[in-house]
Order: C-alpha cells, then structure tokens, then sequence
C-alpha cells in the first residue's frame, strides 16, 4: 500500500473525529503535506493569472452574488418553474427531502430499468448521501468516470477536495494504484500512459453500461436545463451513451435565467481550475428523440437545504457553486488536506456547509477550524462571507454547548467567563494583570521568557515561547506620567 | 487635534512598550493623546470565540466611553477590524438602537495607527530613524478587513536607515487566529512553521506588523528555535530616533 494515511479516512460527519484530532496523523505525514501544497501552489498561481486579467473581477463577483441570492430567496418558485419546464421537455422531477429517501428514489430507476450497473459522472452529491456504497449493498455496481474518482474508487480512498478529488494523491501513487487494480504491471508514471490505461478501462465501461448518474453544476428555471462542467470529457460520454440518464442536484442549485451562466461560468472555470473556460460545458433539456439518453430523471436534494435557507444569517452558504476556491486559498486547508474535516465538503465552505446539513448535531469542531483569515472571502466568486458565518456557528456551538453544560468546566469556558468578568470592570482587569505577573513568574525564566505553562497554555508552549509580562502594564505608566492635562475624556 | 488611545488588553498587558511608542510617536508629531484608564478590550476574543453576549458587554464598554472622542486611535488592526466589521451585527442583534446609532456616529473616528498617520494626519515622514533591515508582515485583518494596502511600506519608506526586506506569501495567516491557536494548536504550529519559513529566509534582523498578535505567535516560535530575529510593533519603529532607538534594539 502507498503512503497516504487516508485510505480510512471517515467522510461521514457522524462517526468522524473532532478536527483537532483528525489532524494529527495528517500533519505527521510528509507525502500527504507536500502533495496538498504543491497541487494548491500550482491551481492557485493559475487562478491568480486569469483572475488579474478580468478587469470586472469584482463586477463579476458582485453580480454572481446577486443572482445567487435572488433565486435563494424565490428558490421555491424557481423549482416549480424548473419542474414544470423540464417536464414539459420530456424529464421527470422527484423531490427527495434527505438522502435516504434520495437514495431510494435512485435505487427504485435503477430497478425498474434493471440495471446492475450504472457510470457515474463526478457528483459531490452522490457523495454527500454515500450513493456508491448504498448501491453496492443492493447489487449495483458505480462506477466513476472522472479520472480523479477512478483513482479514489480503485485505491479504496476518499476525496479530499470537491474538484480536485485525487489532490492529495501524486503521479506515483497513481500508478502503483492502476498497476495494482488494472493488472497492469509494466506501467510507468508517465501522464501519458496514465491517462491510456485509464481510457482503456473507461472505453469498455462507457461502451456496456446504458445508465448514468450525475450531478449539475446549475440547473435553470427558465429552461428546465441542467448544466454541468468538467475537463477531461469523459462526463460528455456519459451524457451522451447512455439510454438513461438520472441527475441528482441539490434544491440550492438553480439559475433563473439561461443568460446567468454567462456571469457564472466565466467565474466558476476561472475559480476552480484557473482556466478561461471549462473544456466541456454540457447542457441539456429533457430527452431529445434520436439524441442522447431517451430516460431522464432530476432528483432534487434538501437533506438540511431548506433549514439552512430559513436562517436569514447563514443562507449565504447556500450561494455557492462548489469552485472549490475558498479552499484552495485557506491556509488551513493547504496544511491538512481535506479529510480531517470528516466530511465529503471540506475546507472554508465545508467548515460552514457540513454542520448546518447535519443541524449542528455533528462536525461541531468544524466552525472552529480557521484563524479567520479572511482569505477564502476574498476569494469566493459568489462573495459568501465564510468567517461571518463561521461567526454565526461558533455562537451557536457555544449557546448549545452551554445548554448542555457539557462544557462548564472546560478550561478555556471558565477562562472566557472570567475574562468576560474582568473586562466588564477595570480594577479587576488591573488587579488580575497584577496577579497573573506573579502568577506567570513562576514559569517565567531568568530571560524573561516562558517556554512551558501548564493546562490550556500548554497548547501554546509547546511550539511557541512566551515573553513574561512586563513589570509595568501600559496604563500604570500613563498614571506615573505627569499629566499636563488632568481631564480625561 | 486630540486623540484617544484605546491601548486594547493585550497590548496593556504584555506589550506596554507599543503603547509607549504610539503616545512618543504621536505626541512628537503635535498630537494631544489621552487615555481613557477604564479601557480594557474590544471584545474580539469572545466573539470570535461564540461567545457573543460577553462581546456584547465589551463593545457597550467602548462606545459609552469613547463616544465623545474627537479621534481614537488603535494600534492594532485585528481590534479595528472586530469593531467595523461586528459591532454593527451585534448591536442589531442587541435590539439597541441608541447604542447602534451612537456607534455609528463613532465610527468614522476610529482609526488603525497607519490610517490615522496617513488618512488623518496625511504623514509619511514621521522623522523616524531604525537603522536595520526589517522585513513587514501583512496582517490579515489589516489586508483583507481594513484594506490597509500601501499604507504601511508608504510609512516604512520613509524611515532614516530602513532597509525593508521583501516577505514572500506575504499575506498568508500566521496561524495565530486568537483561540485557535491552542483550540487548533497542531494547525497553527504547522501554519507558523511554514510562515517563518518565508520571514527568515528575508535574512531581516527584525519582523514587524500592526498587530502584536501576529507577532507575539511569530516571536515565540523565533525565541523558542534561536532564530535570531526579533519582532518589533511597526508603531515602536516609528517612535525611534537617532536620539531615541527603539526599546526592543538595546
């Protein structure tokens, strides 16, 4: 087995560790950190290109918001008016209010046309509901299309980003993965040949299998299409072989107008891969009689949507487009990877998205991994401004946690009550500095630096010294100072 | 013109020398600074933390105590940017429209030390003199919150003697990030790893920034690994002179 450290990795929220904990076989492990930093360091010096080159980058941006957060706002008559239109073309609509029932519904098409097999095209979606394994156990094989899924699918591993699924994978690893699992044993790590005995296995997939599942990138109201973007064109094959086609896409999806996705893919291409425009830009209505697949389905998801979408604070999460680049540029991320976050959305996004899709019962430490950088703002074509819901859900963590009052004697609680004490009343913040420069220097050593404290400041000292505190805060010297002016404000 | 220091509770606390160069610093450039001795914090450790009603209790605090001020200045970006960027959610949150009105009427007088220097007093020169060569870390909440942009190299520029080395990744996050940084302590010590990386390979004897928690994070991992650096709170570079060098240089 290749180094990776995440052929186990628990993408269930329900059953993964706390953040904190989750990262720390990923921080020990070289490989895993040198491929993460290099693929981000290479998608984002792209991005950075053809982002410079739009001069109205920020027109864009504001645009996207725009039209992002008016259809969530009138989401449920740009459903009805998607369901109407894409019926009317020929499609069938059905509404999934959780994966369970998302799964079922899936299950049911695949039985009624009898298929044992179906080719998938990548769909964080399916992924979110754990499709594949749930087929599997009902005797349908799935099978991956998209070159970073085979990868995954075939070395048993998890994504570990939403459009760069295989990114914490290297060339080698790749071909000890094919060489192992296609019989192949002479292969290099040439891209070349990768890339062959990849079509290889997918020409003769493409050619038997007459089912298909995707995802979409957008479905729109006005038309009843739905879109998807990809770069290798094997979702193209997909789209087009099979006699039937079922798209699952979250309720969170959907476009007004047709003319939206020119705001929309001239950021998501840019965004995600840090190219002009995607390679394959695929859209379709209905069925068309003679052309592509004759049988095609739309199931839509809430699993959660709908309750993050009645918070007026947090519905911004619901904007975005899955471009992946908040977590290209957290720098968070780019040191874990995404599997520590225990969720098939991980980085920024996944840090507010997964929570609220679990209603705050699990992925609770997830609010918290960030330094509030604000990177990731910057960066989201669709302006969600992650911190400030990181904010929200940080808020909502500690009211609940204090309900519970599992909590209460937690370090850090009790050193934020007291803090809060001090603060509310300026003669103990002052009689507290005094104490904690006794306090404190005890551990403080004769340079004047503390290099090992006890408890929660053991966290800090354990990579980073501490200067002492000063034998005179600020405002004791203010008060020595002669005062030509007594009057304070 | 007058100012107002809100000193903030760390820098009261660990960090009195910065307070001491921005009351030199100002009061050098004819400014009549005061200070407010019930002042404690504004508030950002609790609220970044989710502990929203003691940020509450904090930001009342400095409205109701700096609300007459004819300017305040702050030395810290990551504290200007908690009160332009929460306060208005929190007093809404609140329901108190009186104390939301009198912050708004507050707020265009608060300023980040290199805004008040720039924006208000409109100097670049300060008279400043730091013969070393010193290398300026961007901090977050001054890129990406207060849009500090220029301001700090334009004031760095001009000081007698600098020599400013470039910081690669210049923007990236310390890894500090408050609570997190023992909450996610493993995460933050890779992130500061890879941070003094790009600082020491300047080859600059000293770091500096706006915020002293950036640099207290930075400073601690340059103390614990012999780094042989040193950081210093751009505003104590400001205050030195020929005459008068920096406290952190003797």
């Amino acid at each position: 087995m290749s180094q990776t450290a995440s052929s186990h990795a628990e993408l269930d929220p329900c059953k993964a560790l706390p953040f904190p904990m989750a990262v720390l076989p990923v921080l020990r492990n070289p490989l895993l950190r040198k491929n993460v930093a290099h693929a981000i360091d290479v998608i984002q010096a792209k991005r950075g290109k053809l982002v410079a080159e739009k001069t109205d980058w920020q027109e864009l941006r504001a645009a996207a918001s725009a039209i992002r957060a008016h259809a969530l706002e009138n989401l449920g008559a740009y459903l009805e008016q998607f369901e109407e239109r894409c019926t009317v073309a020929g499609g069938t609509v059905h509404w999934a209010a959780d994966a369970d029932e998302a799964r079922r519904i899936i299950l049911d098409l695949l039985r009624q046309e009898k298929a044992s097999e179906v080719i998938k095209i990548k769909t964080m979606t399916s992924a979110e509901i754990q499709l594949n394994p749930f087929l599997e156990a009902n005797g349908v094989s799935a099978f991956e299309t998209d070159l970073a899924e085979i990868i995954l699918q075939l070395g048993e591993q998890e994504p570990s980003h939403i459009v760069v699924p295989a990114l914490h994978v290297n060339r080698s690893q790749v071909r000890e993965i094919f060489a192992r699992r296609m019989g192949l044993k002479n292969l290099s790590d040439d891209p070349k040949e990768l890339t062959n005995a990849a079509r290889t296995y997918l020409r003769q997939k493409f050619l038997s299998i007459p089912t298909a599942i995707s995802g979409a990138n957008f479905l729109i109201a006005e038309t009843g299409s739905v879109a998807v973007v990809e770069s290798e064109g094997n979702g193209r094959m997909c789209l087009t072989l099979p006699r039937t086609m079922i798209t699952l896409a979250g309720i969170e999806k959907v476009l007004p107008r047709f003319q939206d996705l020119e705001v929309m893919l001239q950021l998501l291409a840019r965004s995600a891969t840090g190219e002009r425009m995607n390679p394959y830009t695929s859209l379709w209505t209905g069925v068309t009689a003679g052309d592509g697949p004759q049988s095609f389905h739309v199931v839509l998801l809430d699993n959660g949507r709908s309750s993050i979408l009645a918070k007026p604070r947090q519905r911004q999460t619901l904007k975005c487009i899955r471009c992946a680049a908040c977590m290209n540029a957290c720098p968070v991320y780019r040191q874990t990877g995404g599997h520590a976050y225990g969720s098939v959305y991980p980085g920024p996004i996944g840090a507010i998205l997964t929570p609220q899709l679990m209603r705050m019962k699990y992925a609770r430490s997830l609010p918290y991994a960030s330094s509030l950088c604000g990177a990731c703002y910057e960066v989201c074509p669709v302006k969600i401004n992650i911190p400030e819901v990181l904010l929200e859900l940080r808020a909502q963590v500690v009211n609940q946690e204090r309900r519970e009052g599992d909590r209460l004697f937690d370090p850090m609680y009790m050193g934020l009550r007291i803090a809060n004490l001090l603060f509310s009343r300026a003669w103990l913040f002052h009689a507290a500095q005094r104490l904690g420069r006794i306090g404190l220097g005890l551990f403080t050593r004769k340079d004047g630096w503390i290099h090992s404290l006890p408890s929660i400041g053991a966290k800090w000292t354990q990579t980073r010294d501490l200067r002492g505190l000063p034998d005179e805060s600020f405002h004791e010297w203010w008060a020595k100072r002669p005062q030509p002016d007594e009057e304070a404000l | 013109m007058r100012a107002s220091l809100f000193i903030t509770c760390y820098n009261d606390t660990l960090y009195p020398e910065t307070g001491r160069a921005v009351v030199r610093l100002l009061e050098r450039l004819g400014v009549d600074v005061d200070f407010h001795p019930q002042q404690t914090c504004c508030g950002q450790m609790h609220a970044n933390t989710g502990f929203r009603s003691e940020a509450f209790s904090q930001a009342k605090r400095f409205v109701r105590l700096y609300q007459e001020a004819e300017t305040v200045v702050i030395p810290s970006s990551s504290c200007v940017a908690m009160m332009r960027d929460q306060y208005p959610g929190l007093f809404e949150e609140l329901g108190n429209e009186e104390l939301r009105r009198q912050y708004a009427a507050l707020l265009p007088r608060v300023f980040e030390l290199s805004e008040f220097l720039i924006d208000r007093l409109g100097v670049e020169d300060v008279g400043a003199s730091f013969p070393h060569r010193v290398t300026y870390h961007a901090s977050c909440h001054g890129v990406r919150a207060l849009h500090l942009g220029e301001r700090p190299y334009r004031l760095l520029a001009k000081v007698r003697g600098l020599a400013l080395a470039p910081l690669a990744n210049v923007d990236r996050c310390c890894g500090f990030g408050g609570t997190f940084s023992v909450k996610n302590a493993e995460v933050s010590s890779a992130m500061l790893a890879v941070k003094l990386q790009d600082v020491i390979a300047t080859g600059a004897e000293y770091c500096t920034a706006l915020d002293n928690s950036c640099l207290m994070h930075l400073g601690g991992a340059m103390h614990r690994q012999y780094a042989g650096m040193k950081t210093i709170h751009l505003a104590e570079i400001l205050a030195s002179t020929e005459d008068a060098p920096a406290e952190a240089t003797l």
